[in-house]
């Protein structure tokens, strides 16, 4: 009888599990934010997730949504684990997500196979796979506004301006100090390509994702080798300590570039009055100087809607890059708006969205960010656009732009991905072939 | 009273040593293995097969493997992540080279690496005893993590050193790649999990698994019976790393769908050992439990607040997640240091002598 009763009791427990379909409300556009405030990786992720989070809740606020329909977000924390990233991925797709922010490279990794049989694009700004650039392999993964290969390309440009040309990069020694993941080996091949051509030796530093905070040997290393120039690709706790060290063994800061994501204020603050000059890329403006900004702070901040702890922070590097992204994710579903003339768009519609994606120096200043980016063109065959990037100093207490907007060199990424791209394809046979007409569903 | 088996005689000694002597636990084992096979396909949905049911089951073989090796046979091991890697990164080699063999052979397969990793990371076992060794088996760890990163080939020089699940299919079902629907994964994982469980738990109720209880218990004592440790210890460490390797290439291919090695670092190593020391050292229930409680649990902590509509920021959740867990795991560890599987085994003593309680 008990037995009846416990086995009446579990397929209650069961049945409690089995989530009931969520009833897509009338005209809301549901986008998952896969973020992650816990874990190692928390301080660079924070930031991030606010900046997501308070952009959609001011179009929400001040436009009422995009074209008519409210947007309704939804974090899932993934603490930057494959495990909980698909854990986060399963648990929102069924609820219409009309895209995915993966914000690490091992979930985009994971993600780009299913992309294309759920029907729901990827975008991951500036990181994840370069080769998902490719269009025509990767119709469902977008990478804009630039790829990792773009971005070391142009911090290769800057280092031979500072030099006197790519021809004076013969013989010079180039550091690499990277997160030792699929994120941080991304670059290698390019800047391998680029040291044969231009004759400089490439020394790399891997820094193991579990010693993040001791990084100790590599600078003694780098202090010994003492190359010309260090280029870092670093994430989370790894930057602070890298920032450190490099002041600790006096290494010159103005000789020291990080990728994007390596420009945290958090990551230059930590090498305290040292880390002044310390360089990285960036493709989008710091401070809150900017109408759309000011906007976030009189319809979120000030009503108390934003997750932001601290409003001081408003506008800091990566807040800056939240707000980029979720930017993306509102133009996106606007052009594909625009495209299909519908206001509760689907996943395919954003795709075709994504892939007509072309937000020129007019919509730019009426989005309010104008001198916060340059305009950004996605097309079919180029997911990702090569679009330009400046390099920023750290003064002390803020960044400075230091550089003008540098084209990437197109030229020599380009190719490389396309059989990076075709590499992919073979590897993980058989790959789809593209059936997606260019811009549509 | 609902669990005497008074009445139930046995005429054979094959009977006596069955794995399940006693009616009741064999009604019970059909009705479980029925509602796993029948129930959860018709109830569950995509999420809970996909992040509930497939990694529960997967994680469960991986503490089966564990408990083999440390619940069974003494023997402690922090390589339980290295070894799934190794499975992990042997089935994708094969499948990769091998396309036109059925997959599930490859993962069958792939534990054999695994096991002849784990035999020669298991050699020091007969110096060394205890702690020592669960350093040595550190030591694996660390080795293995640092070859899934630096060593190319296994990866077939992938750019970005990740793994991915072929796209492959069963009758013509897929059954990994981003193809497969959960539901087809789920009916592959239980298939291979019941059945492996099944042969361990035949391995550990036979000869071979006396022999190791008996070099756990007193390996002095045990080798004045006649038992040679080193080939006792090193079939453990095997058999042990056999599963924990299948556990490993099921996880890339019919859960994760693709893993950097990150994914086989030591903190997946701790996982597994949390899952044998709550669930139950040298116990085949208890490596179910075990799973169940530090995976299931977790992940329902984090919808739940959802399902019933209220709004929890995620990290919010995500804090009060570990604290619980960690609460539970001491309050258990408590209340019953044996783990759930003696929970369940008191329990199952009070059915029996229900209504009276002695």
């Amino acid at each position: 009888m008990l037995g009846r009763y416990a086995l009446a009791f579990s397929m209650a427990m069961a049945a409690s599990v089995v989530l009931p379909p969520v009833a897509k409300a009338q005209d809301s556009l549901y986008v998952p934010l896969l973020t992650y405030r816990t874990g190692a990786f928390a301080g660079s992720g924070i930031p991030i997730a606010d900046g997501m989070h308070d952009y959609l809740e001011m179009l929400n606020q001040r436009d009422g949504g995009i074209g008519g329909a409210k947007i309704v977000y939804e974090e899932c924390e993934t603490g930057y684990t494959a495990q909980k990233g698909v854990e986060c991925y399963e648990a929102t797709k069924g609820k219409g997500a009309l895209m995915y922010n993966p914000w690490s490279t091992g979930i985009t990794l994971q993600l780009i196979p299913k992309a294309g049989v759920d029907k729901i694009p990827v975008l991951s700004m500036a990181y994840g796979l370069t080769a998902a650039a490719d269009g025509k392999t990767f119709p469902w993964v977008f990478n804009p506004p630039m790829t990792y290969w773009d971005g070391a390309s142009v911090a290769m440009k800057y280092i031979a301006a500072k030099s006197g040309g790519l021809d004076k990069l013969k013989g010079k020694k180039i550091g690499f100090i990277y997160l030792d993941a699929p994120y941080g080996k991304e670059p290698i091949p390019l800047l391998e390509m680029l040291a044969k051509e231009s004759g400089f030796t490439l020394t790399k530093y891997p820094v193991p994702g579990d010693k993040m905070q001791d990084q100790s040997s590599q600078w003694l290393n780098i202090q010994s080798d003492g190359p010309d120039w260090m280029i870092m690709w670093g994430w989370g706790a790894m930057n602070p300590t890298a920032v450190k060290e490099a002041v600790k063994v006096g290494y010159p800061m103005d000789k020291f570039i990080g990728v994007w994501w390596s420009g945290s204020d958090d990551d230059a603050r930590a090498g305290g009055a040292g880390a002044k000059g310390y360089l990285t890329l960036n493709f989008h403006g710091t401070g809150a100087a900017f109408p759309a900004i000011a906007d976030i702070k009189k319809h979120v901040v000030d009503k108390g809607l934003s997750t932001l702890k601290d409003p001081a922070r408003l506008g800091e590097n990566n807040y800056n890059k939240g707000v980029y992204n979720s930017m993306l994710i509102a133009e996106a579903i606007r052009f594909a708006q625009k495209k299909t003339g519908k206001k509760a768009v689907d996943g395919a519609d954003v795709r075709a969205g994504l892939e007509s994606l072309d937000i020129d120096a007019a919509r730019i200043k009426e989005m309010g960010l104008e001198g916060f980016m340059t305009p950004v063109k996605v097309t079919c065959d180029d997911h990702s656009g090569s679009n330009a990037v400046y390099v920023q100093q750290w003064d002390g207490a803020k960044w400075v732009k230091v550089s003008d907007w540098m084209e990437p060199m197109k030229d020599k990424v380009r190719p490389l991905l396309v059989a990076d791209a075709a590499e992919y394809a073979k590897k993980n046979a058989p790959w789809p072939v593209r059936t997606e007409p260019c811009g549509g569903r | 009273m609902f669990y005497r088996e008074v009445g139930q005689f046995k005429s054979t000694y094959a009977a006596d040593m069955a794995i399940f002597p006693i009616r009741q636990d064999r009604i019970g084992i059909m009705a479980i293995l029925a509602a796993a096979a029948v129930g959860v396909p018709l109830i569950a949905n995509d999420f809970v097969l996909a992040s509930i049911m497939i990694p529960g089951l997967i994680f469960t073989l991986a503490a089966i493997g564990l408990n083999i090796l440390t619940g069974y046979a003494g023997q402690i091991s922090l390589g339980t992540g290295a070894f799934m890697g190794v499975g992990a990164y042997a089935a994708f080699k094969l499948a990769s080279a091998f396309p036109q063999v059925n997959v599930i052979v490859w993962i069958l397969l792939s534990g054999v690496f695994s096991a002849g990793v784990g035999v020669v990371f298991g050699l020091p076992s007969l110096r060394i005893k205890g702690l020592y060794l669960a350093v040595t088996t550190l030591a694996a760890q660390f080795f293995l993590d640092w070859c899934f990163v630096r060593v190319g080939w296994l990866t077939d020089y992938s750019s970005s050193g990740a793994i991915e699940a072929a796209r492959r299919s069963l009758f013509g079902v897929a059954i990994s790649g981003p193809e497969a629907t959960p539901l087809s994964r789920y009916f592959v994982v239980l298939g291979l999990v019941v059945f492996l469980t099944f042969i361990a738990s035949n391995l550990v109720h036979g000869r071979i698994g006396r022999t190791w209880m008996m070099v756990r218990d007193m390996d002095i004592a045990a080798e004045l019976m006649g038992v040679r440790l080193l080939p006792a210890k090193l079939l453990a460490f095997a058999v042990s790393s056999y599963f924990a390797g299948v556990a490993g290439a099921m996880m890339v291919f019919f859960w994760l769908g693709a893993a950097e090695p990150s994914a086989f670092s030591i903190s997946l190593s701790f996982q597994v050992l949390f899952m044998v020391i709550i669930g139950g050292l040298g116990s085949m229930i208890g490596s179910y439990f075990g799973a169940a409680f530090i995976w299931a649990l977790p992940v329902l902590i984090k919808f739940a607040p959802n399902l019933f509509g209220v709004e929890i920021q995620s990290a919010t959740v995500e804090h009060a997640n570990s604290m619980i867990v960690g609460a539970l795991i001491i309050f258990f560890l408590i209340v019953e240091p044996h783990g759930l599987a003696r929970l369940w085994a008191v329990a199952k003593q009070k059915l029996r002598v229900w209504p009276f309680p002695w």
